[in-house]
């Protein structure tokens, strides 16, 4: 077993020979410091990233949300514009999506899924790193709209305002002739990008980077659910790329996909959209199903009650949510054989959702429960997910649905899933691992207090809606006459919604606070139940001074349990690595956030393709083109160095009494 | 070095290190290629549906294609799977010399595709008068074969980046160097796919020689200047990195290149030959 774990720890490439042969800029080797985070390749540090950064756009999309419930507050309002509240509420859609829940789910698949099987890193840790850039790229192109408000000469035509599902003919040059579209277009598409490489990695990661004894079915719930869910983002996501591809024609080549006029069919639009949006909904939901499988247990004292058909329903949800899409679009006239046959597919897809909110109450019953804050969040999320799940499945029977499409109920039944659910959940995963990641637990006192604030506020928000929209009010409207019987539920969910934003605050504030002042923490402050709690907090730049053996579905506790056999296991890998020439780690790089820095330049200067570049006044090139190509050849130079450097690498080793030394260069 | 390195044999379907016992990259590529499918699935699912939806005064399919020249084209594209596959089998004895020529091989057969390819759309858009946006068949298809075109131009581009690797010195700095080479190898394959090919396309087809090469002099000079250039730059005597232990990374372009012909027979067979029943 030595033998096979010491062979683990190899890439199959050789080792950084002494002086490398390729060298274009010094690789660079700071692990603290601006380039130090910019260049790096720890998964740990690009979720760190990832998770700033979506709690930033979290914030922004959270003050876009209030600035629309402001503007609904009474009736005939003119606190902001018709124009800027069609930007606000397409930018509160796609920013929560792609730019918060999406990437904090990408900062748990980074932080947790190499810590839980036992991995030094992620199978291709440079392309990791070039997700990231990535994403930043999309976020400033969907979000550079905005400074069109504070600098007039920006003549992008404010943010996007087309919906988050910029439905086709609306997306037509006739209709938003504004750059923000095309801005909006590219900057999906690159987000797609971001997420189709990132998956890419996570995939082979889970498949291929197990530590020896961690069978498929000893996975942990959130490592089988980001499996799944990197699946469907590798499957889903072709989808809207090819119809932001044909939208970005239309626009900018003249073709007539969606232009009626050329004998396109705007509904093409409708279909390729929801064939990715409704994967979409489970991509968003099934990573929050991974965190409370993980913090259910941990506070009832029990294992996950049923694994294998939690696993198994998971998967099932993955499956069929491809199959649902046209739910979507029942008041479309698609027709009543394939109504028929959506309605029942979204039935269906209720089966797996419940068997397993079951299998939670399951773990919960007969358990000894510890109502700790992320136990509370765990709790909140079953119950508020159910609700959600209930409007849900009224949806899913078609004639009803042709009452409630485009109203608040609609608005009510999303956002209990996606607040309810993934929010909840992902405010859970926030606390529960927040004392790993930094080593510093979060007060249990104002947990709670924010807890409360956030489950009062989002339900007095939320829940008249549910009466709002079977009143008829219909979603996304500017305002709204005093006569509708819609003042006292716009009113009440105005003041709910200022309650929820304080919850939030209170909930980050003390994050903050936490991070500085928290009260520090053990290796394993819950008593919990995965790997990643075996090693220090925050863990060491290796994660594991010895690759892990697992022999049981819950690792940790059994390491717990085994103490002796577990330490000498652990002695014979050390040794074991140590003479195949130590830990190896991978180097960093420049060239992934090189190729990002010209992806930005191309995309950027591509959306503007027919407008001429203006400089102080004047025109400087007649169109974007040169620019655009330029961001290209960029790229293309980057990636191709990339490829030249190799992983390089270096190896450190631990002595008995847990110093840890550098080597470079060198073979074994 | 990795540990079976010692024994002298390098299993080239097996790789110890990864709990399946499939190289990384291979894996990577194979999940690539299924979002791929999807890809192009949507794109397929567009033109279809638009070709059983036309609008009046669409392009008639059958009066604007050559089919003859496609099926040539679409021969030459599939034989290049057969010049990659020997390349992967070079690469896996270790012949390095054999696998290059195949490299190449592959590359220039990939041109000879998207020349075809280049005449095809120039010939549409300046004799059949279809294009882009003047009907929606000439919108979804453009579109449709554009993008698999892409995808061979990438591919030659992946695999020139690979040819020029295999020039890699173990020992000294040739960074320069082997980026003009790189620069060549794209030039000759450029100037090959652009001008060349459907230059010799147009021969065929009865416009004399001598107007072909007056036409497209300059590129043609230059791709000449570049072929020498590849020629000479290839001349190289030290060691190089790489070897028998890369065999993975040529098989995982390989993947992506055998999978690129099966998406255009499924293309030929739906958008081309469909037409014709």
């Amino acid at each position: 077993m030595a033998q096979a774990i010491a062979k683990s720890d190899y890439t199959g490439a050789s080792h950084a020979p002494a002086k490398p042969t390729f060298e274009l800029f010094t690789r660079p080797t700071a692990k603290t410091g601006l380039v130090g985070w910019l260049t790096t390749v720890d998964h740990k540090k690009i979720g760190l990233m990832y998770g700033g950064f979506a709690i930033l756009f979290f914030l922004i999309g959270g003050l876009e949300a209030l600035m629309i419930r402001t503007q609904l507050l009474v009736p005939n309002n003119r606190f902001i514009s018709a124009q800027l509240y069609n930007e606000l509420f397409t930018m509160h859609g796609t920013t929560m999506i792609f730019l918060a829940v999406m990437p904090l789910n990408a900062a748990f698949f980074n932080l947790l899924i190499p810590l839980q099987i036992g991995a030094r890193d992620v199978a291709f840790p440079r392309l990791n790193t070039f997700s990231l850039w990535v994403w930043v790229v999309g976020a400033i192109l969907l979000n550079v709209g905005w400074l069109s408000h504070f600098v007039p000469s920006w003549k992008f035509g404010g943010a996007p305002d087309v919906g988050w599902f910029g439905y086709a003919p609306l997306t037509s040059k006739i209709f938003t002739p504004d750059m923000s579209t095309d801005l909006w277009v590219l900057g999906l598409q690159v987000l797609g990008l971001s997420s189709i490489v990132a998956s890419l990695n996570f995939i082979v990661t889970i498949i291929n980077m197990r530590a020896p004894g961690l069978t498929m079915m000893r996975l942990p719930v959130f490592t089988w659910m980001a499996l799944v869910t990197s699946f469907l983002l590798i499957l889903a996501l072709p989808a809207i790329a090819i119809a932001l591809i044909e939208v970005m024609m239309d626009r900018n080549f003249g073709t007539s996909f969606f232009e009626v006029s050329g004998g396109g069919q705007p509904i093409l639009w409708q279909h390729l959209f929801w064939v990715f949006g409704h994967p979409e909904v489970y991509i968003l939901i099934l990573p929050p199903m991974g965190y409370v499988s993980e913090i259910l247990p941990t506070f009832s004292r029990k294992p996950l009650f049923g694994y294998p058909i939690v696993v198994f329903s998971g998967v099932a949800i993955g499956f069929i949510g491809f199959g649902v899409w046209s739910h979507h679009m029942f008041t479309t006239g698609m027709g009543t054989i394939a109504t028929a046959a959506f309605s029942l597919a979204t039935m269906a897809i209720a089966v797996p959702t419940g068997v397993k909110i079951f299998n939670w109450i399951g773990t919960l019953w007969g358990g000894r429960i510890v109502t700790r804050v992320p136990m509370m969040f765990a709790l909140g999320f079953i119950w508020m997910f159910m609700l959600g799940g209930f409007s849900g499945i009224m949806h899913s029977a078609a004639p009803a649905d042709a009452q409630q499409q485009d109203s608040y109920f609609v608005i009510a039944h999303f956002h209990y899933v996606l607040i309810g659910g993934a929010t909840f959940a992902l405010l859970a995963a926030i606390h529960f691992w927040f004392p790993k990641f930094f080593g510093r637990m979060v007060p249990e006192f104002w947990g709670k207090v924010s807890f409360w604030l956030i489950f009062v506020g989002f339900n007095a928000t939320f829940f008249p809606m549910h009466f709002l929209g079977l009143n008829g009010m219909p979603r996304r409207t500017w305002t709204y006459d005093a006569n509708m019987g819609w003042n006292e539920g716009n009113f009440f969910a105005t003041c709910g919604a200022y309650l929820l934003g304080v919850g939030i605050f209170t909930y980050f504030a003390v994050l903050i606070w936490s991070f500085f002042k928290g009260q520090k923490c053990g290796n394993d402050p819950w008593d919990a139940r995965t790997l990643e709690w075996s090693i220090p907090s925050p863990p060491p730049e290796h994660n594991f001074a010895a690759i892990p053996t697992v022999h049981a579905r819950d690792g940790w506790w059994y390491e717990k349990t085994h103490k002796e056999e577990i330490a000498k296991e652990k002695a014979a890998h050390i040794k074991a690595e140590e003479s195949h020439g130590g830990i190896h780690m991978p180097d960093q790089s420049w060239y992934p956030l090189f190729a990002a820095i010209g992806l930005l330049i191309g995309t950027y200067n591509f959306a503007q393709l027919h407008h001429p570049v203006v400089m102080f006044g004047n025109t400087v090139l007649a169109s974007h083109l040169p620019l655009a190509i330029a961001g290209g050849v960029i790229m293309v130079l980057a990636l191709y160095l990339w490829s030249l450097e190799g992983p390089g690498g270096y190896h450190l080793h631990i002595d008995e009494k847990g110093n840890i030394k550098e080597s470079r260069g060198g073979s074994h | 070095m990795s540990s079976h390195a010692a024994t002298g044999q390098i299993d080239h379907h097996h790789d110890h290190t990864t709990t399946t016992g499939i190289p990384n990259k291979k894996l990577l590529w194979w999940a690539f290629l299924a979002s791929d499918c999807m890809f192009f699935g949507a794109l397929i699912s567009t033109h279809l549906i638009y070709r059983l939806n036309p609008p009046p005064g669409n392009a008639v399919p059958t009066q604007v294609f050559n089919i003859e020249l496609t099926s040539f084209s679409t021969f030459i594209l599939l034989m290049s799977s057969l010049l990659m596959a020997l390349a992967v089998n070079a690469i896996q004895r270790g012949n390095i010399k054999s696998t290059r020529v195949m490299l190449l091989g592959t590359m220039f057969f990939g041109c000879i595709f998207l020349g075809g390819q280049v005449y095809e759309f120039a010939h549409f858009v300046a004799v059949k008068k279809m294009t882009l946006s003047n009907s929606i068949f000439g919108s979804t298809f453009y579109t449709l074969t554009g993008t698999h075109g892409t995808h061979v131009a990438i591919g030659v581009l992946l695999l020139g980046m690979m040819y020029v690797r295999t020039f890699k010195p173990t020992h000294g700095n040739g960074l320069i160097k082997n980026f003009v080479h790189l620069l060549a190898v794209c030039a000759v394959m450029g100037v090959s796919f652009i001008w060349l090919v459907p230059g010799l396309i147009e021969v065929v087809y009865g416009v004399p020689l001598t107007e072909m090469l007056h036409h497209a002099a300059v590129p043609l000079a230059v791709g000449a200047v570049a072929l020498v250039a590849t020629f000479v730059l290839g001349r190289t005597s030290g060691d190089v990195e790489f070897g028998e232990k890369n065999a993975g990374d040529v098989e995982a372009i390989g993947l992506y290149w055998h999978f690129v012909d099966i998406v255009w027979i499924i293309i030929f067979t739906a958008v081309y030959l469909l037409e014709y029943l």
